[in-house]
C-alpha cells in the first residue's frame, strides 16, 4: 500500500489559520491502514484545529469526514453537495487523492494533510517500510524477490557496493543492505549463478523518467 | 556485449602491466574551489614516480573541481591521468559525453565507480542519479570502445580507447561474495582493479587466493590499494568511521607504540613493508598508493618499495 505520514500540525495551521470553514477529509484506503489519514486521524486533526481556533478566539467551522477512496470519482462525488460550505479542504489522502479532489473542485483550495512517502508494508504495529518504487518494469523474478531499486540506497543493479558492512547499508546502521538480502535469498533458492551475471543498463522509461504515466487496460483476447 | 578483456589501448599503464612490470598509480584529489594550480602542484609531486594518476570524482560526495578538467590539466603536463567516474551525479547521457570529451584529449584510462552516497557529502539534500551502476558503466565504456557504439546503438566514427578499471573492496561484507562480485565486474569488461586500502593483510591474502583460484588474476590486473597512516588518530578514524575499511588492532598497536612525532614515519615504513610483502603475493600486478593529502610522501614510498625508476614503454 501507499504509506503516508501526517504533516506537523503547525504546518496545517499555517495553511488554514485565516479561513472560516474547513473540511478535513480522510480516506478509507491505504492511509487508514497506515494510520495517517483515515476517519480516526481526520477526527483528531479536526478537533486539534477546532481547539486552535478557539484558543485564538476565532469563530471557524471545522468538520471531518472520510471517503471510501479519494482516488475514484464516484467516491469523491459524495462531496459535491457539501463542498460549497467550506473555504478549503484538508485532504488526508495520498498525493493522488489530494490532486483528484483539486481537479474536481477547481475553485476550492485543497491542502495536503499528510506527506505521501512510499509503497510499503506493515512491519509491526506502527512501523512501515518501503518495498517498491513503481519503476514500471518488475525485476523481482531475477533478484530473489527483493527489489534492489527500492532496497539499495544506490538502486544498484549489480550490488552490493563496497560500503556494505555486517549486512547493513553504508548510509545507516538501521538500514539493511538490499544486496546482502538478495544474496542470502538467492543462496537459499540455489540461484547464486544469477549473482555473477551482469545486469544490463535498465530501461527507466517505464519509471518516472518517462514522464507522467498512464495505463489503458487492454481488452482480453482470451 | 563481448567478453574480451585483453583489448589493447594506448594506455601506458596497460602497456607496463601487460609487459609484466608492477604498475604504480597514485591519486590526486582536486580542490574544493577553482584553483587548477593545486592539481598541477599535486601532479608534479607524484608524476615521475607513478605510471598514471587517478583523479577522484567528487570523492565522498563533496563538490570539487571536476575530474575531467583536472585530468586534462594533468595530461597537458605530460603525465597520464586516470579519469575516475562515479555514476551518482550524471546519467548515461552525461557520462558518455564526458567519456568522449576525455578521449578527445587523449585520456586513455578510466576507473568506473558507483560512488559514495550523497548523504556523506556536502550536499546531502541533492538528488542522486544512479542511472547506471559501476558494473554497467564498465559495460558502457567497453561497448563504446570495442563496438564503437553508444548505449543507444549509435555508431561513432571515432571511438574512445579506454583501459577500463574498477574498484574492489576485499573487506566489505559479506566476504564470501567479494570475489564473485569481482568476477562480475571482470565479466563486464574490467581490465584493471584497484583495491580498497589494505591493512588486514591476512584477509587480503585470503581474498587474493580465491581470485587466483578462479583465474581472475589472468583476466585483469589486480593493483593493491595502500594508504599510509599519518597518525594514530587517522588509524582510529579509518577503523571506526570509514565504511568498508578493515584496520586490525595490530596496526593501531604498532602506531600507538611509537612517540607521536614518529607516527608518520612509522606509517610510511609500514606502507613500504606492505609493498615488499605484497610483491610476493601471487596475482598482485601493481600498487595504487592513495596518500590522502600527503602526496609528497609518494616518491619515498615508491622508492622504498623498490618500484623506482618506473619502466619506460613505447
Amino acid at each position: 500500500m501507499i504509506i503516508a505520514k501526517p504533516k506537523p500540525i503547525e504546518e496545517i495551521i499555517e495553511l488554514v489559520k485565516d479561513l472560516k470553514s474547513v473540511l478535513v477529509a480522510g480516506c478509507d484506503g491505504c492511509v487508514t491502514v497506515c494510520e495517517a489519514g483515515g476517519m480516526k486521524e481526520a477526527q483528531v486533526l479536526a478537533s486539534a484545529l477546532r481547539m486552535y481556533f478557539r484558543q485564538q478566539g476565532k469563530d471557524a467551522r471545522v468538520d471531518e469526514t472520510s471517503l471510501t477512496r479519494q482516488c475514484d470519482r464516484p467516491y469523491i462525488a459524495q462531496l459535491d453537495d457539501q463542498i460549497e460550505k467550506y473555504d478549503a479542504v484538508v485532504s488526508l489522502a495520498c498525493g493522488a487523492g489530494v490532486q483528484f479532489l483539486a481537479e474536481r473542485f477547481s475553485k476550492k483550495p485543497i491542502f495536503p494533510g499528510v506527506n505521501t512517502c512510499f509503497i510499503g508494508v506493515t512491519e509491526q504495529k506502527g512501523e512501515w517500510t518501503e518495498r517498491c518504487q513503481a519503476c514500471g518494469d518488475c525485476i523481482l523474478a531475477t533478484t530473489g524477490g527483493i527489489c534492489p531499486i527500492a532496497r539499495c540506497s544506490k538502486r544498484m543493479a549489480n550490488g552490493p557496493c563496497g560500503g556494505s558492512s555486517s549486512g547493513k547499508c553504508e548510509i545507516s546502521k538501521e538500514t539493511a543492505c538490499g544486496w546482502h538480502l538478495i544474496y542470502e535469498r538467492l543462496k537459499e533458492l540455489g540461484q547464486l549463478d544469477r549473482f555473477e551475471r551482469p545486469n544490463d543498463p535498465k530501461n527507466w522509461a517505464t519509471s518516472r523518467d518517462g514522464g507522467p504515466r498512464k495505463i489503458i487496460k487492454e481488452v482480453s483476447q482470451v | 556485449m563481448s567478453t574480451n578483456n585483453s583489448a589493447k589501448t594506448p594506455s601506458k599503464l596497460q602497456k607496463i602491466m601487460d609487459a609484466g612490470h608492477f604498475g604504480v598509480t597514485s591519486e590526486c584529489g582536486p580542490p574544493r574551489g577553482a584553483d587548477g594550480r593545486i592539481v598541477e602542484e599535486k601532479a608534479n609531486l607524484i608524476g615521475d614516480y607513478v605510471d598514471a594518476i587517478n583523479v577522484t570524482d567528487n570523492q565522498t560526495a563533496v563538490v570539487r573541481l571536476c575530474s575531467l578538467a583536472a585530468c586534462i590539466r594533468i595530461k597537458q603536463m605530460g603525465f597520464e591521468p586516470i579519469l575516475q567516474m562515479v555514476s551518482r551525479d550524471r546519467n548515461r547521457i552525461g557520462m558518455q559525453a564526458d567519456i568522449l570529451g576525455a578521449a578527445s584529449f587523449g585520456i586513455h584510462n578510466m576507473l568506473c565507480l558507483t560512488g559514495d552516497h550523497q548523504s556523506f557529502g556536502d550536499h546531502p539534500t541533492a538528488v542522486n542519479v544512479f542511472d547506471l551502476d559501476s558494473t554497467q558503466l564498465i559495460q558502457t565504456v567497453k561497448m563504446m570502445r570495442d563496438e564503437k557504439k553508444l548505449l543507444s546503438g549509435f555508431e561513432m566514427k571515432v571511438a574512445p580507447e579506454m583501459f577500463i578499471g574498477c574498484a574492489a573492496n576485499p573487506f566489505a561484507d559479506p566476504f564470501e561474495i567479494r570475489v564473485a562480485r569481482l568476477a562480475k565486474k571482470i565479466a563486464a569488461g574490467a581490465q584493471f582493479i584497484q583495491t580498497q586500502c589494505i591493512y588486514n593483510m591476512d584477509k587480503f591474502k585470503l581474498w587474493m587466493q580465491q581470485v587466483v583460484d578462479r583465474g581472475l588474476h589472468e583476466k585483469a590486473h589486480i593493483m593493491a590499494g595502500l594508504t599510509p597512516m599519518k597518525s594514530l588518530g587517522m588509524a582510529k578514524y579509518m577503523k571506526n568511521k570509514v565504511p568498508g575499511m578493515d584496520v586490525p588492532d595490530s596496526v593501531i598497536e604498532r602506531l600507538a607504540g611509537v612517540p607521536k612525532d614518529k607516527q608518520a614515519e612509522e606509517g610510511i615504513k609500514m606502507c613500504i613493508e606492505q609493498i615488499q610483502e605484497l610483491k610476493e603475493v601471487e596475482g598482485v600486478r601493481g600498487f595504487h598508493i592513495m596518500a590522502i593529502e600527503w602526496e609528497e610522501k609518494v616518491p619515498e614510498i615508491v622508492k622504498g618499495g623498490g618500484l623506482y625508476p618506473r619502466p619506460k614503454v613505447d
